[in-house]
């Protein structure tokens, strides 16, 4: 992804981001195999809970450890009702800093778009951006032409609502999905506008691979969105019919988190046997605790 | 486990040496070293790093005998000016932390980014030798003595830290004085300080923090210094000094008007230091290397501090002073600072001159030898994690520019051979060994922005 990184931030030196309550829920695996930490940003309106209905446990039950978080003003954590993109960027990187191993970063719907500018903060294991809304004047005319009622008041500073039938498929039962969407809250008014116009995100630090989910039946967000946003990433985006905007609380839930799994299993599979390190590492032929003279471990 | 490793196939001198192949050698395990490893990592490198202490953190681990730290030492610059721009500190933790936070942040680091198993703690390096195709032999033995190893290496990053090595003035008639005379470096503990009569000589960051110490905790401190300074509180306008600072850079305003304002702002809370017996700056602030010290005001209002000029020469009893008069103290704190040391390596390839100060392009890479740069030897108006951490991207970055892109890296190779000395600060600084690798930290990561743009390897 194209982008150079900057390095000159002046505003993060000047005016840091006013410290808040997070809220951070986790599910460890029964035996720490040493994979990657895995954290969860839900999109606007969302908080960690929507991770924790399945996601999060599954993750575990796979070996990873799993975390999802609250942005500030969403779910658990603080609140915050003027606050702007930069701070739900800075929310992430904190949780994510302080994981105890480098993390993968798992952003949903504007939670991607947080995730992606986090990447440029944060130099994550890997990216998934899960149905990315990454906003911009043509994401705003495709939201207004297809839910002009919950889009219309976000304009005006209001609440951005998207729908049962916008967010989860028919085969989910309306009685769930309308447990669901009661749990929604919102975005501070800032932050939704900031998805209309905002810098793009800078390209990521430490090169990590990054896999963009989506379905082609979301209606939030379409496949060309998801194309497009694949190929910024120098990829093609796995796509999983029949699915709404939710992908972790929908009916068929599992095969999304499978599939992001499975793509993490192989993509540290490959990065373990790296063309570039080449030589075998020095610290896979040592014992744990090393002799003060290095000398004395080769005979 | 032997039998994995292949037998050497290279001597020198007689002795068998390992070859590493494209891996990188780090010298040190402090803020920078980590951070080298990090990000050479990062960037495909195999990296070995050699740490001669037992754990990771440099100076700011108290653990280690030559860590300058006190038990009261806490940041001189705010959190967002310190920390590693793609690791924040926490958000719980104060603006200035304490140096104990710091290892811990230090520990995390390495941790998180799983460097300690790139790391040979307790080894120290003895000689760093270039070699044809400009590749190095790095000969280490064990820091409590053992056998020499030596092993061929890519590139060598040296981060051993400049603040280790104290700098001690002699001064006439030190050898009679019956009193006791330590450097700041052996200081750690208020308690050496309580019921003693101290004098603690140097105006830099540690000599105002150990004057304050002395005040709280000594009967008698006398606080000596060559000239008048500028004393910034850790707090104006309400803020982290150093946030408010930054934000006159971010906008840009030029010099005059930055030194107009922060005289200003110095008069209306801090007043005039003439007041308390303390000289008058003979420089504009910007000039000497900041000073961050809200207490040292407090105890001259209170007299708990004396303010004395220069030390002339020590007695049998006491000492005089360059005005003329005496003092009687038992202790002498010598806050005079520290040198750099590259004992390891030849004089000409850091360009050492004859008192020992390196002259690299941009404080960091050799004019001579493409394959070796240091990383941390800067004193920049900031915390230096930041700088340091760009800095390191920027060496990690040359290394692999210079495996995939031959003409760019000749090109970017003669400028660097061919490029004079040049300041890095705004202001012009007073001449002085403290100022040796003072940097302004936007001047420098401006510089370092249009390195790094120059190194990008095209993906």
């Amino acid at each position: 992804m194209a982008g150079r990184t900057r390095i000159m931030r002046a505003r993060e030196w000047a005016y840091p981001v006013p410290p808040v309550r997070r809220e951070v829920l986790s599910a460890q695996p029964e035996a720490d195999e040493g994979r990657p930490p895995v954290l969860f940003v839900p999109g606007f309106g969302h908080g960690a809970w929507a991770f924790a209905e399945f996601w999060l446990g599954h993750t575990a039950a796979r070996g990873f450890p799993a975390y999802a978080m609250s942005l500030r003003g969403h779910g658990a954590s603080g609140s915050a009702p003027h606050t702007t993109l930069r701070a739900y960027v800075h929310d992430v990187v904190q949780v994510a800093a302080g994981l105890p191993r480098q993390a993968v970063l798992v952003g949903h719907g504007a939670g991607a778009l947080v995730v992606a500018k986090a990447l440029a903060r944060y130099p994550a294991r890997a990216g998934v951006l899960a149905a990315p809304v990454l906003g911009g004047f043509g994401s705003f005319a495709a939201a207004l032409w297809r839910n002009p009622l919950g889009t219309i008041p976000a304009v005006f500073g209001g609440p951005l609502r998207l729908g049962r039938r916008q967010l989860f498929s028919r085969e989910l039962p309306a009685e769930t999905a309308r447990q669901y969407t009661s749990r929604l809250g919102r975005a501070a008014p800032l932050a939704q506008w900031q998805l209309l116009a905002h810098r793009p995100a800078e390209a990521p630090v430490g090169a990590p691979p990054v896999l963009v989910v989506g379905s082609p039946d979301d209606r939030v967000v379409s496949v060309s969105t998801l194309q497009r946003t694949a190929a910024r990433y120098g990829g093609a985006p796995l796509l999983f019919p029949g699915m709404g905007h939710d992908l972790m609380l929908d009916a068929r839930w599992r095969e999304p988190i499978d599939a992001i799994l499975d793509w993490l299993e192989k993509a540290f599979a490959a990065t373990e046997r790296s063309p570039l390190i080449g030589y075998e590492r020095l610290d896979d032929l040592l014992p744990p605790v090393r002799p003060a003279d290095p000398g004395a471990w080769v005979a | 486990m032997s039998e994995t490793i292949s037998p050497p196939s290279l001597w020198r001198d007689g002795r068998p040496v390992y070859d590493r192949g494209g891996t990188v050698c780090v010298i040190g395990a402090g803020a920078s070293g980590l951070a080298a490893i990090k990000n050479l990592k990062e960037h495909g490198f195999g990296v070995d790093c050699y740490e001669r202490e037992t754990g990771v953190g440099g100076a700011w681990n108290w653990r280690h005998d030559r860590s300058p730290v006190y038990a009261s030492t806490h940041l001189i610059s705010s959190k967002p000016l310190t920390q590693y721009p793609d690791f924040p500190m926490p958000d719980t933790w104060p603006d200035y932390p304490h140096h104990s936070q710091l290892l811990s942040y230090l520990e995390r680091y390495a941790d998180h980014f799983d460097l300690r198993s790139h790391i040979w703690f307790g080894t120290e390096v003895v000689r760093v030798e270039p070699v044809e195709g400009g590749r190095w032999d790095v000969t280490t033995r064990g820091a409590r003595g053992g056998a020499e190893r030596t092993q061929r290496y890519a590139a060598v990053v040296v981060a051993n830290g400049h603040n280790w090595w104290p700098k001690t003035p002699a001064y006439e008639g030190q050898e009679q004085f019956r009193g006791e005379v330590v450097h700041a470096s052996a200081y750690s503990d208020p308690a050496q300080l309580r019921g003693r009569k101290v004098l603690v000589v140097g105006a830099g960051n540690t000599g105002c923090d150990l004057a304050v110490e002395a005040a709280q905790q000594a009967a008698k401190c006398w606080h000596s210094t060559r000239r008048g300074y500028w004393y910034t509180p850790k707090y104006v306008m309400g803020r982290p000094a150093d946030q408010v600072n930054d934000l006159t850079l971010a906008l840009r305003l030029p010099l005059r008007l930055r030194q107009w304002l922060f005289h200003r702002v110095l008069r209306m809370t801090v007043g005039d230091l003439s007041r308390f017996g303390l000289p008058r700056p003979d420089h504009k602030v910007y000039e000497t290397h900041p000073i961050v010290n809200s207490q040292l005001i407090y105890y001259l209002g209170h007299g708990r501090i004396t303010p004395v000029p220069d030390v002339a020469r020590f007695t049998r009893t006491g000492v005089e002073l360059t005005d003329g008069s005496t003092i009687d103290p038992d202790l002498v704190l010598l806050a005079t600072g520290y040198l750099p040391r590259f004992e390891f390596l030849a004089p000409e390839i850091l360009n050492l001159d004859a008192d020992g100060r390196p002259r690299l392009h941009m404080h960091t890479f050799s004019r001579t030898h493409p394959t070796i740069a240091v990383a941390g030897l800067l004193q920049p108006d900031s915390g230096l994690f930041t700088l340091v951490h760009w800095q390191t991207v920027a060496i990690a970055r040359w290394l692999r520019l210079r495996e995939s892109d031959p003409q760019r890296a000749a090109a970017f190779w003669n400028a660097v051979a061919s490029s004079p000395d040049r300041r890095w600060t705004q202001a012009k600084v007073k001449d002085s060994t403290r100022h040796w690798f003072e940097v302004g930290h936007t001047v420098y990561l401006r510089a370092l922005q249009k390195t790094l743009d120059e190194l990008e390897v095209a993906a």
